[in-house]
């Protein structure tokens, strides 16, 4: 990836984050964790893999992402302000009954969002769902859902996975944010999940593992899935959860909690100094 | 009487009939095609159909993954999996986001018969009614369901279609003036002393009831009530203003299904007796479908008693 393209992607994400402990701590409440984790993530796929138009949202043509993981909204919300779907000023009534900024993603309500998404597990079968109709009509638009690691413990993953397999779902990617935690612990205590790798590929699933963090990976993944043929694919994406802030990273306990006035004005200065080392300021 | 069909018969081939017409109609099933009937419309499009396999949650997201892209989605399995299993997946990924898709209950009721109460689904109008955006239709016969197929493919947002085993008696052809239109009753005999409102199989049960007793002298009005939700107020206040009384009998727990709608909009509207005829609150078992409907009362009989009571407790 050139140099000019790799530093505007950090940019955004730092500038994404900022906005998401913004949101978070203005509604008090919110799940920072897993939206910092997965924040490169969602923004390369709004910036770069995904064939979008902010100005036609609902183009029959576009492609789609579906957050099954749908309590991260403040990793979606900013991107999709970032990228001129809705006012950034709208970020301001995340979870306010003033606002349309629901809690969990929101189709009808919130521009840009193509599934609404909250309780696990749905959303990669709608996501299967978008697939299936885009092979019915001939299309060649793709369909993107961003699942936890924690959420793959929900049996309809597995449904989702087996169909997807049988249909030949080559225009379906997900990718699983892999922090390893979950709002009890750390995955591998409460629900043992590994080898994730060996359960997709089982599912007749395409398996691309990836620092879910790296840009230059990241994008070359995006491009090995579109590549692959006959089957869909998933990437692992490893990542940390809390990432970009010192007290957060790899604490399970800022899964779902929002931070107390202290608490926001370290994680506040930590990620405007990141944002601003990138401007050069 | 005229065709003695099952109201699953009618829906098949009716779906498959319509096929040409609607494009955009996706057809899903969850290992169950042969018994839901949507094998008409699997071998007529078959590039339209899919088997989802035993996966009833998943079948369902995807059927709103389906719609979110334009296509109508019917999805079907027995009505105790559509609407018990899948409960979670038809309300956060197909009625809240208001998604064209029609979920179709198939073998609903006591009348499953010999599979027993594993599969004698008598809670879907509850859980289904209880949702926000949901439809909640249940048609009597073969002629009201090919009606109700045409209608809901016609009708733009998220439904409940419930369909039955057991072949039934057609009457709604042979009601002079009779018409179909969702979301309003409609009324099959006219009556003076009571009125009978019935959904599903049990509006032939209501009919026959009326008739026994009207050669004891009581006029029984009779209302199909094919859809539950959203229930026809109109009707339902004219029949308490003017027969005083109400039963309501339906396949399906007393709690919380048509007696129940029906209950709730008198009470506030015109606080008249209401008696409900249904399954009083109890798990079906197995055996021979007349067999267990006579068991829980599910009978013109039954419906006759429960009309006995309303019209004491008008006097």
């Amino acid at each position: 990836m050139e140099q000019s393209k790799l530093h505007a992607l950090a940019v955004t994400a730092a500038h994404a984050r900022v906005l998401a402990m913004d949101m978070v701590h203005d509604a008090a409440s919110g799940h920072i964790g897993g939206s910092l984790s997965a924040m490169e993530i969602v923004t390369l796929l709004y910036n770069g893999v995904m064939r979008v138009n902010p100005a036609a949202p609902r183009d029959p043509d576009r492609d789609r992402f579906v957050l099954s993981k749908g309590h991260c909204t403040p990793a979606l919300y900013p991107i999709l302000a970032l990228k001129g779907y809705f006012p950034v000023e709208n970020l301001k009534l995340f979870r306010s009954i003033k606002g349309d900024l629901s809690g969990h993603a929101e189709m009808n309500c919130v521009k840009g969002v193509d599934m609404s998404t909250g309780s696990l597990g749905q959303g990669i079968s709608a996501a299967v769902g978008m697939a299936l109709a885009g092979k019915a009509d001939k299309k060649d638009y793709r369909v993107y859902t961003l699942l936890g690691d924690g959420e793959i413990e929900e049996g309809q993953v597995w449904e989702a996975a087996m169909s997807a397999a049988k249909y030949h779902l080559d225009n379906l990617c997900a990718i699983v944010d892999v922090n390893g935690l979950q709002i009890d612990g750390a995955t591998a205590d409460v629900m043992p999940s590994e080898p994730l790798d060996k359960k997709f590929e089982a599912f007749n699933w395409n398996v691309i593992h990836v620092d879910g963090h790296d840009f230059n990976a990241l994008e070359e993944a995006f491009a090995a899935a579109a590549a692959c043929k006959d089957k869909p694919t998933v990437l692992l994406a490893k990542t940390i959860k809390g990432k970009g802030v010192s007290f957060m990273e790899g604490d399970y306990g800022w899964h779902g909690k929002a931070p107390n006035d202290e608490q926001y004005e370290k994680a506040h200065a930590e990620l405007v100094a990141a944002l601003a080392e990138l401007e050069g300021k | 009487m005229s065709e003695k069909i099952a109201t699953r018969v009618a829906y098949g081939k009716t779906l498959a009939e319509l096929g040409e017409q609607y494009p955009n109609l996706v057809v899903l099933d969850a290992d169950l095609s042969g018994s839901t009937q949507s094998q008409f419309f699997a071998k007529a499009f078959p590039e339209r159909f899919y088997n989802m396999g035993i996966a009833e949650a998943n079948m369902t997201g995807v059927a709103a993954g389906l719609a979110t892209c334009g296509k109508q989605a019917f999805t079907n399995t027995f009505a105790m999996f559509a609407t018990g299993r899948a409960y979670e997946q038809v309300r956060n990924s197909v009625a809240y986001p208001r998604l064209n898709v029609k979920i179709v209950g198939s073998h609903g009721g006591l009348s499953v018969g010999e599979d027993g109460a594993t599969h004698q689904c008598i809670e879907d109008y509850a859980l289904m009614r209880t949702i926000p955006n949901m439809m909640v239709v249940s048609p009597c016969d073969g002629p009201e369901m090919r009606l109700a197929v045409k209608a809901l493919l016609d009708y733009d947002g998220p439904a409940y279609l419930r369909l039955g085993r057991l072949a039934v008696d057609s009457i709604t052809d042979e009601i002079p003036g009779y018409t179909f239109q969702l979301g309003k009753g409609s009324l099959l005999r006219d009556g003076t002393d009571v009125t009978v409102i019935a959904t599903g199989m049990m509006v032939q049960m209501a009919y026959a009831a009326a008739q026994t007793l009207a050669e004891e002298g009581i006029s029984v009005r009779v209302i199909d009530m094919h859809t539950i939700k959203p229930l026809d107020g109109e009707i339902v206040l004219k029949a308490a203003l003017e027969t005083r009384c109400i039963v309501t009998s339906e396949e399906h727990t007393i709690l919380n299904g048509l007696g129940s709608a029906v209950a709730e909009f008198v009470s506030e509207h015109c606080p008249v007796p209401v008696v409900r005829h249904g399954v009083n609150d109890e798990f079906g078992r197995s055996g021979a479908a007349k067999a267990v409907l006579e068991a829980y009362g599910l009978t013109p009989q039954g419906i006759i008693e429960k009309v006995r009571q309303a019209l004491k407790l008008k006097k």
